[in-house]
C-alpha cells in the first residue's frame, strides 16, 4: 500500500501508486531521503539477479549516512548519491541518454523529486507506461510564480509569497508535468490591500 | 465588400469599440434564456452572410488592431508563443489553411499565388508581401506558426494527436481568458481543462475529446464559449493578472454599461493534413455592456442568464465581485417577453 497522503483533487494533479518490479533489461531508481525505504524494500523483494541491472541515484538530507549505506549496501550496478536534486536528476540525464529500450525507471519521494524525474525522463523519450511513482514524506510543493517565472522549492503555506517578485501566490492544485511544478497565482490582485492569513498547509 | 479597420487599443486607453454596423454580427453565445455546460458543437458550415460565421476565420473590423496588440504581447512575453519540437509541420499546414481560406474568402484583401513549393502572400492589410517556399521554415522570420498567428485575429493552440488524446503540444496565446500557454503546453485535454468546475462530473470533456479524436479532414466544427471582462482588454492572462484584476473593482452601477464587456470566444476546430494534428483557434469578440443591450432580444436573455447563473459559475468567471450590481443593471432591459430561440438578434 502506498503511503501518500496526497486526497483526491483536479486531473492534472498527479497520482501516485506503490513500486513494483516492472519486466526491463535496466532498471532506474531516484530517491530521496523519505523514499529510500521504498527501494530498499523493492530490492529486497527481488529476484535473484536482479540488483545487476539497478541503477541507483540518492539525494539524502544533510547529515545523513545511514541510509547511504543501506542504499549502497543492496549491491546494484551503479551507486551514486547527490546533495540537491537537481544534480541528481542532471545525472540522471546522463544516465538515461545512455539506456536501452527496455528500460524502468522508479521514483520514489518528495514530489519535487519525482515531479523533475518525471519531466527528465519524458524529456529523454522514456515512454510514461516504463515510470512508476511512488509519493512519499513532505507534502512541500515546487511552484512556479506565474507572473515572473519563478521556481520556488519546498513550498508549505498557502499562500506562498514570491522571493522573486513579492506577490503574495494562492498555490493551485494545477500542475504541469513538464514543469514539474504547482501553478501559484497571485492571491490579492483585484484588491492588494486585501491582507491574506499565511497557513502552512502542506506539510 | 470594404472593412474599414478601425484604429482603437485594447490597453491603457482603451478606444476599442465595436461600430453601430458591426453590433448585430456580434456572436451572442446564449441560444436559450438559461446557461449551463454543454458540448454544443456544430458543423463549422458557412451559415447567414455577413455573421462571423460566414467564412473560414472571420475578419472583421478590429483586425488590424487586434494583430498590433498581438505584437506588443510577443514583444513583452516571448512565452505566448511556444511550440514543442515535433509541431513544426503542423506549423505549416496552420500556414496553408489560413492563406488559402483567407485569399478565398477576402479576395479584395488576401492573395495567394501557388507557384509548385513556391508561395506568394500579399496581406493588404498588413502590409506584408512575401514569397516563401512552402515547409522551409528557414525562409521565414520565425516558426511557421507565429507567422502566421501574427496575421489571424484569435489565439491558436495546435493540438498533437497520439495516445487516444490531444496533447496542447504549440500555440500563440496573447488574448486568452486567464489560462497560461506556458504553464500548459504539453498537457493532455483532461490535464489542461483540469481547473474547470463542474465539466468532468458532467462527461462533458470525455465526450468533447471522443469527438475531437474523430475529427475528419475538411469538417471544421465550432462552439461558442464566454465570460464576462472588464474593459476591452483582449490579454487577459494570469501572467498580466496584478495588471487587469483591479479593473474587476472599478465597476461601479453609474460605469457598468460601458466597462462591462461580453467576451465571446468562436472556438473552431480543424483536422490538419499533413500532421493529424488538430488547429484549435480561439476567436474572441468584446462588446460593452451598452452596445448588447441595443438588441432588445440580448438585453432580455442575458439578464435572465445572469440572474439563474450556477454560484460555481459566477467563481469560476471571476464574476463575484460586481454579479449583483450587474443583474440589477441588466434587470432595467427585461420586460418579461418571450425570446425568439438561437442566437440571432429579431
Amino acid at each position: 500500500m502506498s503511503e501518500s497522503l496526497i486526497e483526491e483533487s483536479i486531473l492534472s494533479r498527479p497520482t501516485y501508486g506503490t513500486l513494483a518490479i516492472a519486466p526491463g533489461l535496466a532498471h532506474y531508481f531516484v530517491a530521496d531521503a523519505s523514499g529510500a525505504e521504498c527501494v530498499i524494500r523493492v530490492a529486497q523483494a527481488a529476484p535473484k539477479g536482479f540488483m545487476e541491472k539497478v541503477h541507483i541515484l540518492y539525494v539524502p538530507t544533510p547529515g545523513e549516512n545511514a541510509l547511504i549505506t543501506a542504499l549502497y549496501a543492496l549491491g546494484a550496478k551503479r551507486f551514486e548519491h547527490f546533495p540537491t536534486i537537481d544534480d541528481a536528476i542532471a545525472r540522471l540525464g546522463d544516465w538515461l541518454a545512455d539506456a536501452k529500450m527496455g528500460s524502468q525507471l522508479y521514483l520514489a519521494g518528495t514530489e519535487g523529486l519525482i515531479g523533475q524525474a518525471v519531466a527528465k525522463g519524458e524529456e529523454c523519450g522514456l515512454d510514461h507506461t516504463a515510470v512508476q511513482c511512488e509519493h512519499r514524506g513532505s507534502l512541500a510543493r515546487r511552484v512556479q510564480c506565474v507572473h515572473c517565472k519563478t521556481m520556488i522549492e519546498k513550498v508549505t503555506t498557502q499562500p506562498v509569497k514570491c522571493p522573486s517578485c513579492d506577490l503574495l501566490l494562492l498555490v493551485r492544485d494545477h500542475y504541469s508535468r513538464r514543469l514539474a511544478a504547482f501553478q501559484g497565482v497571485c492571491i490579492n490582485a483585484e484588491d492588494p490591500t486585501e491582507e491574506v492569513e499565511i497557513r502552512e498547509v502542506f506539510k | 465588400m470594404t472593412i474599414q479597420f478601425r484604429n482603437e487599443t485594447f490597453r491603457n486607453d482603451f478606444t476599442y469599440a465595436n461600430s453601430p454596423g458591426n453590433i448585430p454580427r456580434f456572436p451572442f453565445p446564449f441560444p436559450e434564456d438559461v446557461y449551463m455546460y454543454s458540448t454544443n458543437v456544430e458543423p463549422h458550415h458557412a451559415t447567414r452572410a455577413g455573421s462571423p460565421f460566414e467564412h473560414a476565420f472571420d475578419v472583421d473590423e478590429h483586425y488590424v488592431a487586434e494583430m498590433k496588440d498581438r505584437a506588443l504581447v510577443l514583444a513583452d512575453d516571448p512565452g505566448r508563443c511556444q511550440a514543442l519540437p515535433h509541431m513544426e509541420t503542423a506549423g505549416w499546414d496552420f500556414v496553408e489553411l489560413v492563406m488559402v481560406s483567407k485569399a478565398r474568402d477576402y479576395p479584395d484583401l488576401f492573395e495567394l499565388t501557388i507557384d509548385g513549393d513556391r508561395w506568394h502572400w500579399i496581406n493588404k492589410p498588413l502590409q506584408i508581401d512575401d514569397t516563401f517556399i512552402f515547409g522551409d521554415s528557414s525562409a521565414l522570420p520565425c516558426h511557421p506558426m507565429e507567422y502566421i498567428g501574427r496575421q489571424v485575429q484569435g489565439d491558436h493552440a495546435i493540438l498533437d494527436q497520439r495516445d487516444g488524446n490531444l496533447w496542447l503540444d504549440a500555440g500563440i496565446i496573447t488574448a486568452q481568458a486567464d489560462w497560461s500557454l506556458d504553464f500548459d503546453v504539453g498537457m493532455n485535454f483532461f490535464e489542461w481543462h483540469a481547473p474547470v468546475p463542474l465539466a468532468h462530473e458532467l462527461g462533458v470533456f470525455q465526450r468533447a475529446l471522443k469527438f475531437l479524436l474523430s475529427l475528419p479532414q475538411g469538417q471544421p466544427s465550432r462552439r461558442l464559449n464566454w465570460t464576462l471582462t472588464v474593459n476591452p482588454r483582449l490579454d487577459t492572462s494570469p501572467e498580466n493578472y496584478p495588471k487587469w484584476g483591479p479593473d474587476r473593482t472599478t465597476v461601479t452601477p453609474e460605469n457598468i454599461g460601458e466597462k462591462i464587456h461580453l467576451r465571446v470566444e468562436l472556438q473552431t476546430f480543424w483536422r490538419l493534413p499533413r500532421s493529424n494534428a488538430i488547429l484549435f483557434p480561439i476567436r474572441t469578440y468584446l462588446m460593452a455592456m451598452n452596445e448588447v443591450v441595443t438588441q432588445p432580444k440580448w438585453g432580455r436573455r442575458l439578464h435572465r442568464v445572469m440572474r439563474d447563473l450556477r454560484p460555481e459559475l459566477v467563481e469560476y468567471k471571476g464574476l463575484s465581485r460586481y454579479h449583483p450590481i450587474l443583474v440589477e443593471w441588466l434587470s432595467q432591459f427585461d420586460d418579461g417577453a418571450p425570446t425568439s430561440p438561437g442566437i440571432f438578434p429579431d
